[in-house]
């Protein structure tokens, strides 16, 4: 058995209209972390996602969930993964309740069996009083929680997160990384993107860096704050050490 | 996945649409009973008189087929390309599915299906609304079944295959206005290939949807223009090859993925 979640090897991704997002991606993501992938807007962290999730067509590498090729099985790849996407994908004209349970059911989970696991999830999620009206009826962060409950209904080993907290309160911001800090705790594997750079630092075990699609550093979350160069402080606000480390590295490249 | 979970899967796609389709009935099966009331009321009754007889019955019962074929194929047609372009392009909701272990046969399966519950359903309601206005002959009820639910799979299938290649809500409507209705009226509808001229009757032969209605017409009234086998053939081997275009598309990701 894989003791990777996740293997990427030199994944390569080239948008029809020429847009070059990934180049030459290679990352390992163990079994039980919580792995942060950070980078500038358009650095390629949505398209790696969508390439692991089947939402985007790589055009070259591999990829490996739990060992299983992408390619040659992917109903198998797919099984234990869950994924809540940056850009909302919801029909806002379904019902919460609907929306949870139906995804269960792609997963070939029965609707006898999904729905009170979709009851404890909605409530765990603070979402049971929306449970009977369309998603349309939403807030922008019940929306968000939303796509947290269907990541979770078939009760994935991997869960992926684009940007889970954007556009979301503090309050909620907190009980979002308690939450994934409690699933952690059962074995469930975390990758995340997010801008919250201080939030990273203190959660992630891991961490990689992607800018322009190359990976320009990965390790261990001490390995990376390492990094950090001590240089004098810029004039103005300063942030966190992993903020510093972010903006010398993605800097350095441009 | 096993094979329960497909089934599972499967059932989910099809349970979802077909809710789908009974809520909105007002847009889903409403206009063609109107389109089929008006087409009985000006072919039956006031031409249908004058036209007398054709292929020994009646006018109106000769194009009650035609015209249940029309809402069949339009419906089963532009339900799976709306569904599909609508969740590709504007929810990217299709995305529930994607990321999930459903194989793309039990995704085109189910969203066909779909397919075949709303033109059945609609190629009933216009059926119903023919006895108005005519006592309908039936020769053999299998046979009008069977070209129900065949020709309701196969234009799902050409309405899956046009939502996954559509980029705007055009590219979902100009197949079914300037491919399928003419099909549908130079297949047939309104008069026996044997009447043509030599050179409309040769060209009407390569039109699919002639084979279809004359198939459909035989379950009525026992007689068509080419044997039933033909007409079978043509339909069977047109929905297997739609079939293996659409899983195709959706196994390569082909306009679902980016
Ligand atoms: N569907 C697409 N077609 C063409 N280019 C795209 C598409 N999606 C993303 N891109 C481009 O790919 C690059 C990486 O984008 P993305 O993966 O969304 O980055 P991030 O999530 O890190 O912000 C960007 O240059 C973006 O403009
Ligand atoms: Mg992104």
């Amino acid at each position: 058995m894989s003791t990777s979640a996740l293997t990427l090897r030199n994944l390569e991704k080239t948008y029809a209209d020429g847009t070059r997002a990934l180049n030459d991606v290679s990352l390992e993501i163990p079994i039980g972390d919580f792995f942060a992938l950070l980078g500038p807007n358009g650095a390629g962290k949505t398209t790696l996602i969508g390439i692991v999730t089947g939402v985007v067509n790589k055009t070259g590498g591999s990829a490996h969930v739990f060992g299983t090729d992408i390619d040659t099985a992917p109903s198998t790849a797919r099984r234990h993964v869950g994924v809540v996407p940056q850009n909302v994908n919801i029909n806002i004209f379904e019902k919460v309740i609907d929306i949870v349970v139906n995804q269960a059911g792609y997963y070939g989970i029965a609707r006898s069996v999904a729905l009170p696991r979709a009851v404890q999830i909605l409530k765990d999620l603070g979402l049971y009083e929306k449970r009977s009206v369309e998603a349309r009826a939403l807030s922008g962060g019940m929306l968000r929680r939303l796509m947290i409950a269907r990541a979770l209904i078939h009760e994935p080993k991997f869960l992926i997160l684009d940007e889970p907290t954007a556009g979301v309160d503090v309050d909620l911001r907190r009980s979002m990384w308690d939450y994934l800090t409690g699933l952690t705790k059962q074995g469930v594997t975390i990758l995340l993107t997010t801008h919250y750079l201080e939030e990273a630092e203190q959660l992630c075990k891991h961490v990689a860096i992607i800018n322009d699609g190359v990976i320009i550093t990965k390790g261990t979350m001490a390995e990376v704050l390492a990094l950090h160069d001590g240089s004098t402080p810029r004039d103005g606000y300063t942030g966190g050490r992993l903020e510093e480390v972010f903006l010398q590295l993605t800097h350095d490249k441009s | 996945m096993t094979l329960y979970e497909e089934w599972v899967s499967f059932y989910t796609i099809v349970r979802k649409d077909a809710q789908r389709i009974l809520k909105i009935w007002p847009q889903t099966f409403m206009p063609s009973a109107v389109t089929s009331a008006l087409y009985f009321l000006i072919f039956g009754a006031f031409l249908g008189s004058r036209i007398g007889e054709v292929n020994g019955v009646s006018y109106i019962m000769f194009v009650v087929p035609g015209i249940v074929m029309l809402a069949v194929v339009t419906n089963a047609f532009s339900n799976t390309a709306t569904v599909i372009f609508t969740s590709k392009f504007f929810s990217r909701s299709i995305d529930e599915i994607l990321v999930s272990p459903t194989p793309p046969w039990v995704m085109v399966a189910g969203f066909v299906t779909t397919g075949i519950v709303r033109g059945v359903g609609v190629g009933l309601v216009v059926l119903v609304v023919s006895l108005l206005f005519t006592h309908l002959v039936i020769s053999n009820a299998l046979i009008i079944l069977l070209f129900l639910v065949l020709t309701s799979a196969l234009f799902s299938l050409g309405g899956f295959i046009n939502g996954v290649y559509a980029d705007s809500f055009d590219g979902i409507s100009i197949v079914p206005t300037f491919v399928l209705t003419p099909l549908v009226y130079l297949g047939g509808v309104f008069y026996s290939a044997n009447s043509l001229p030599s050179f409309w009757g040769a060209v009407t032969k390569f039109n699919p949807i002639f084979y279809i209605i004359n198939g459909f017409r035989y379950g009525f009234i026992g007689t068509a223009d080419v044997p039933l086998l033909v007409s079978l053939g043509v339909l069977l081997a047109l929905v297997l090859a739609f079939a293996v275009t659409a899983w195709y598309l959706t196994k390569k990701g082909l306009g679902l993925r980016q």
